[in-house]
């Protein structure tokens, strides 16, 4: 594959989880002033000093959002990484072991699938109780069950395959079957999946700290932002779009990638035979 | 269900020889009336088994043991779970939900007032969406990866990405405070006229619509495209129906069935949406009963609130099933 041949769109989301990635890895280094720190008056306008203006406290919006997407990044990745994981494991393991495992796992996850996540994670979130573990855990979860579905419907595909039944009678185990003959021949669908999860579990962490169930004050995070500043629309004072605004090109640039990889996959298995 | 009378003593079998329709559309909603008694259990024994003392909680601050005993007592916590399951369930189905821990209110009254609210909001935006969406799919069909299809493609792709409550802000923004065309807190109240109703909630429609739309576009267009690839497509092409008329005539009957799960997986999904549209808006539904609720833990309110929200969401997607077997001839004989 070459450079050039990467669309100009997957360039633009490419560069755009950079500069996200550089701004949650340096951001005690980059951020104008603190987290949490009091700078000026409540909403005051945009400057040259502060880029963004102040918020709802007088704190520098810009430093914040720089420190926002450090939670927020780290929570998402975090939620659907355990997703991924286990999400994975289990339909996998479902469409090698088939039967009862296969039925029991499948029936479960319709379960969990009839109930929207957010309702499901309002439900759960009321009783937990707050913390960052648990709330990763939730998201990660509740996620799972759609990985759950992709993951069986493409492992049962390649479960049948002579290369499978070959390694069965061998008579290798259950784990080498899954991590060593499915995952790699399922990779490409499940990497624009995973992005397709990232980028969900964006927006979802974005909404939970938006009803104010999501991380909690004074960390920065995108969502919370929003709910920090929302009073001041009716004012006509935007500060609550600027996070907003972050949330929504994230999310833009994942789903550019993910787009990109999508199209490259359905094309390789058009077969044009230039892998 | 007249006809299961009608049949009275004849075997099972002959019932569904005879009535294969029916006894299809019998079967789903007897599955989709389990699958929501399973959700009812896990929202509530769920609930009921996750670590978290409610009455510590309720207490706050003056938890000493005697009142946590008092309340614990008083709420009915200390009887065995399975009869309270019970009793909940009982009352769910007499349209009890019990009263709030917090207001002390009957929940049912509360929902009664609220659930018509969100319903005519979800429903408002459906009937602008819903056409909407197909016809906008059809097009962008119609001019396949030509310019038309990529714009709508990238705008859609856009769209999706923007998180409810934004696009919610922005409008306010725009609409309600830079041009005052529009109000804000979207207010409704009983006795209210209707199109008072429509003018009050024309921004957190407008909202819901956007949200919606470009997900039902996508899934549209690719439910039409993979109908596009079959060979009567072809023939149709072949004897010279323009490109229109092909897509009208014999693309979309064909994919009507795929459309109308699409429709529905939306509504359902329209029903969630509701929930952070009305917290925006201050939209006195069931979604913001629900997220206040949550935020003081008042329990019977989110189980009701929980069990309702999923009730809908299933019956929607039972909906969806019964509409495409009636649709689709094929899906009426399986296997």
């Amino acid at each position: 594959m070459r450079l050039r041949e990467i669309p100009i769109t997957a360039w633009v989301g490419l560069f755009g989880i950079a500069l996200a990635l550089f701004c949650a890895l340096f951001a005690p280094w980059i951020s104008p002033y603190g987290e949490t720190e009091v700078v000026g008056n409540v909403w005051q306008e945009a400057d040259a000093q502060f880029f963004f203006g102040l918020d709802n406290l007088g704190r520098d919006i810009l430093s914040r959002l720089i420190f926002g997407a450090r939670t927020t990044l780290i929570v998402a990745l975090a939620a659907t990484v355990i997703s991924f994981s286990l999400g994975i494991i289990l339909s996998f393991t479902a469409a090698v072991s088939g039967g009862l495992v296969d039925t029991v796992f499948s029936r479960f996850n319709d379960l969990m699938m009839s109930i929207p996540t957010l309702i499901f994670a309002l439900v759960v979130l009321a009783v937990l109780p707050q913390h960052l573990i648990v709330l990763i855990l939730v998201m990660a979860i509740l996620d799972s069950t759609r990985v759950y579905r992709l993951g069986r419907a493409v492992a049962l595909d390649v479960a049948v395959m002579e290369f499978v039944e070959a390694a069965k009678l061998r008579g290798e185990g259950k784990i080498w079957i899954i991590f060593r003959e499915i995952l790699p021949n399922t990779l490409s669908p499940l990497l624009a999946e995973f992005g397709l999860r990232f980028a969900f579990a964006i927006l979802f962490l974005s909404t939970l700290s938006f009803l104010g169930l999501g991380i909690q004050p004074p960390t920065a995070d995108w969502g919370g932002m929003v709910k920090d500043n929302k009073d001041g629309i009716i004012f006509g004072i935007p500060a609550a779009l600027v996070p907003g605004t972050a949330i929504a090109a994230l999310a833009v640039c994942v789903n550019l990638v993910v787009d990109w990889l999508l199209k490259r996959t359905s094309s390789l298995k058009g077969g044009r035979g230039d892998a | 269900m007249s006809n299961s009378t009608e049949a009275g003593g004849s075997p099972a079998r002959s019932l569904r020889e005879r009535f294969p329709l029916l006894s299809i559309i019998a079967q789903r909603m007897v599955l989709s009336l389990i699958l929501l008694l399973a959700v009812s259990a896990l929202i509530f024994g769920g609930v009921e088994a996750l670590p978290g003392d409610f009455a510590s909680t309720y207490l706050g601050q003056s938890a000493t043991p005697e009142a946590v005993a008092n309340i614990t007592a008083e709420l009915g916590l200390d009887r065995p779970l399975v009869t309270r399951y019970f009793d909940w369930l009982g009352g769910v189905l007499q349209g009890d939900f019990g009263t709030s821990w917090a207001s002390r209110n009957s929940v049912s009254e509360q929902v009664g007032n609220r659930l018509g609210n969100s319903l005519f909001l979800a429903a408002f935006a459906a009937v602008i969406a819903v056409p909407l969406a197909i016809c906008l799919g059809m097009l962008s069909v119609h001019f396949r990866d030509r310019i038309p299809d990529k714009i709508i493609n990238v705008i859609s792709l856009a769209a999706i990405s923007l998180p409810e409550f934004f696009v919610g802000y922005l409008l306010i923004l725009y609409f309600a405070v830079n041009f005052g065309i529009a109000t804000f807190p979207a207010t409704v109240y009983q006795g209210m006229g209707f199109l008072e109703r429509l003018q009050t909630i024309a921004l957190p429609t407008a909202t819901l619509v956007l949200v919606v739309l470009a997900h039902m576009m996508r899934m549209t267009r690719a439910a039409i495209l993979s109908v596009m690839s079959s060979a009567y497509m072809e023939t149709a092409e072949l004897k010279g129906l323009s490109g229109w008329r092909a897509i009208v005539k014999h693309a979309a009957p064909n994919a009507l069935a795929p459309i109308i799960n699409v429709v529905a997986l939306n509504l359902a999904y329209l029903v969630v949406g509701v929930v952070v549209v009305e917290v925006v808006f201050v939209y006195p539904g069931m979604g913001q009963y629900m997220v206040d609720a949550v935020t003081v833990r008042d329990m019977p309110v989110v189980q009701a609130c929980g069990l309702i929200f999923a009730a809908v969401y299933i019956l929607l997607n039972m909906l969806a099933d019964i509409l495409a077997i009636i649709a689709n001839p094929r899906l009426r004989h399986p296997r």
